[in-house]
């Protein structure tokens, strides 16, 4: 028994040396999860995840890591170091984005067809409830103090304010055309939400008893670049709150917003139809998805500039980093 | 543990950022006249008896679910009728006070529809393709969610000439639609450079569209009606009566590529497309409705969702209001093909991009790469705002 547990101690140690972390991208064609090594950005490993893998988050232990299978209807989840799959759980069709609690359960998905966002115990793989929203919901953020899980609903173009307390809805707060992504500041008093069809990011105030009001709409400008290919997708603002990212689809940029003044600063080229966002636990690098160009983009968060693009399997959709 | 379903209930429309709410009743119909046809030369175009009125189904169901959250309701009317219960289908439907109106009927029906309708009324073309409608036809009460045959055009000119291919052997049929479709085809190619070399017209002499022995004499008669003709790069078929164009692939004297009526067609929406979400939207409306989505459908889904989008964002069923909202730069819908979608304030007609569809998947998707234009590289596409003789939206 002391031998076994040395062993396995010794393999996890070989096979995720300190600092290092692992950087999980969902292809969405390729059926695959591809791994890359954060410290040699090397791709150490691309494993099966189902059919068209989209949405991807990870335990806040860094053990479990959960794809949204979105043609299998399921969200599957895969053990970080053997990549086997271990279970998967009800998730209603065509899962596409989910979060997490914090604490690591429920998950909260968003079920596009039914027009419903699905509560479901990590634990015991049931469903808690389901919440009727808008037409396709899409967006999923959740307030950093877990009360609030925001939904945006792509058709309805709304953002759902839901209480984790009773699951209800409490706030509805129109937005621009086909809301796709909603993320909240690390502090909770703002809330991003992208438009991709109306080429906007809304921002709102949040009251410390969770009323959203609007605050500014940010819109993009880049010379040389069509207006309509200036598609807003994923998001991530920096722990310090200083600086938000922002994918902009096929125009193929990140904008880099300065939060204090809510103003786009800078557009860093990234590879083709960049998507989703991801940080390093650190914040150091920020991993770009990029489905028309198979790779993803590695930019210097403080420098705003693309250091590295790695070559990934057939259209990545979504990226996860595993936690220190 | 216990399911819990939540259910919305009405009055949960606090804090919107657009200020208070009010409840708002919208009523609004889609009025279709059926003309006596032809079957179908493919079994796949057999019309369905809820055409359209699926697609209006399930823009209720959007527009609707949009509304619970902010006190507004939808309540839809579909109405069939023959060319000659039309007016008097109407007129009842006026009396009832419907005023948001999605009309489904030829150009002569439309425009005399629209005129017994009056200015108090807005009025959605949701299939009628003629440009003329567009142009010195234009009403002000009427908008056209349907693309024009100009557009149509231009969405298939600018894939040729991507693909350059500017030779074109042009085959028109001989009824009077057939022959405004080659009309838009020529002023397409004018446009756009292309030159067409060669011009033959495929005359319908009647008769049945299907026969037992099927393609036996097909065959036959397509390679010698289109032998000997100029060195063209592209057969461009101009067939809205359907009598040959599904005939032409496969059967030329030269083998080349299809487009127009058969082969690689213009459409507003596919059963097939997939790209920018549209697989939730195709199976939304399939779980409602068991059967796959035609264009007809998807045009008037898209102009009851105009209707849904308007009163969302002004909180109002008044329709001057709706229209001025419709009309301006406020607006705009997305529409599962990639880019917003909005009206031309000159005529009324919804700018879109146009698929480029197979029979099976989307090949393309117009405008082209590469085809600017100062507003949006939508305005490529159909009448621009100097071509456009209309002038009821001055």
């Amino acid at each position: 028994m002391h031998r076994l547990i040395l062993t396995t101690a010794l393999v996890a140690a070989i096979a995720t040396p300190a600092l290092a972390n692992k950087v999980f991208v969902t292809n969405e064609k390729g059926n695959t999860v591809s791994v890359i090594d954060s410290d040699t950005w090397e791709v150490i490993k691309e494993f099966d995840a189902g059919h068209r893998p989209r949405g991807i988050t990870i335990s806040p232990d860094g053990k479990l890591l959960y794809v949204a299978a979105s043609d299998d209807d399921q969200v599957k989840v895969f053990d970080t170091d053997t990549y086997e799959e271990l279970y998967s759980l009800p998730s209603g069709p065509d899962p596409e984005l989910f979060v997490l609690h914090p604490s690591g359960n429920p998950i909260y998905i968003a079920n596009e067809d039914d027009n419903l966002v699905t509560v479901t115990d990590t634990e015991s793989h049931t469903v808690l409830a389901e919440i009727p929203v808008g037409v396709e919901p899409e967006g999923m953020g959740i307030s950093p103090n877990a009360e609030w899980v925001v939904n945006t609903s792509e058709t309805t173009n709304m953002a759902h304010f839901i209480s984790t307390a009773d699951y209800k809805i409490k706030h509805n707060v129109l937005v621009d055309q086909r809301p796709r992504y909603a993320q909240f500041s690390d502090d909770g008093t703002l809330l991003f939400v992208t438009s991709e069809i109306g080429g906007t990011v809304s921002v709102m105030d949040i009251a410390a008893d969770g009323t959203p009001t609007m605050k500014k709409k940010i819109g993009f400008e880049l010379p040389g670049v069509l207006p309509e290919w200036l598609q807003p997708v994923g998001l991530r603002v920096t722990a310090d709150d200083k600086w938000a990212f922002v994918a902009l689809g096929p125009a193929n940029r990140v904008a880099v917003i300065d939060v204090e003044q809510l103003e786009v600063v800078k557009y860093i080229i990234t590879g083709q139809r960049v998507w989703q966002l991801a940080f390093t636990p650190d914040e150091k690098y920020l991993i770009t998805t990029n489905g028309n160009s198979n790779d993803v983009t590695v930019i210097d968060v403080a420098d705003h500039e693309a250091i590295k693009s790695i070559q990934v399997g057939q259209q990545p959709w979504g990226v996860v980093v595993s936690p220190e | 543990m216990k399911l819990l379903r939540i259910m919305l209930a009405f009055g949960m429309f606090s804090c919107l950022a657009a200020g208070q709410a009010l409840a708002v009743d919208v009523r609004a119909a889609v009025f279709r006249i059926d003309y006596p046809a032809l079957a179908p030369i493919s079994r796949y175009d057999l019309v369905p008896e809820d055409m359209g009125f699926a697609g209006a189904q399930l823009a209720q169901e959007d527009n609707a679910t949009t509304g619970a959250f902010l006190g507004h309701t939808y309540e839809l009317e579909t109405v069939a009728v023959a060319p000659e219960d039309a007016d008097a289908a109407f007129d009842a439907l006026l009396a009832g006070g419907q005023n948001l109106i999605i009309v489904m009927a030829r150009q002569d029906d439309l425009l005399r529809l629209a005129d017994r309708a009056g200015d108090g009324v807005l009025i959605l073309n949701a299939t009628a393709h003629d440009t003329a409608l567009r142009d010195d036809q234009c009403r002000a009460n009427l908008l056209h969610v349907a693309p024009s045959r100009a557009m149509l055009a231009d969405a298939v000119a600018q894939f040729a000439m991507w693909k350059k291919w500017p030779k074109w052997f042009l085959i028109s049929g001989s009824n009077p639609d057939d022959k405004l479709l080659a009309d838009a085809y020529r002023t397409s190619a004018r446009k756009f450079g292309a030159k067409i070399v060669e011009e033959r017209e495929f005359e319908d002499t009647g008769g049945s569209r299907r026969t037992d022995t099927g393609h036996v004499l097909v065959q036959k008669q397509i390679p010698v009606f289109t032998q000997d003709a100029r060195d063209h790069d592209v057969v461009i078929a101009a067939d809205e009566s359907d009598v040959f164009a599904p005939y032409l692939p496969f059967h030329l004297w030269t083998p080349r590529p299809t487009m127009g009526s058969a082969g690689l067609r213009p459409v507003t929406f596919h059963a097939a497309h997939e790209a920018w979400g549209a697989t939730q939207f195709q199976r939304r409306f399939e779980a409602l409705t068991g059967r796959y989505m035609r264009e007809e459908d998807y045009q008037v889904w898209l102009a009851l969702r105009v209707i849904g989008e308007a009163v969302t964002r002004t909180s109002t069923n008044e329709v001057a209001t709706l229209r001025n909202y419709v009309l301006s730069d406020q607006f705009e819908l997305a529409a599962f093909k990639g880019v917003a979608v909005t009206f031309r304030a000159w005529n009324g007609q919804m700018r879109q991009p146009i698929l480029l569809y197979d029979g099976r998947i989307t090949v393309s998707v117009s405008p082209q790469d590469g085809y600017l234009h100062q507003r949006s590289p939508l305005d490529s596409l159909g009448l621009d705002l100097p071509e456009s003789a209309c002038t009821a939206f001055d």
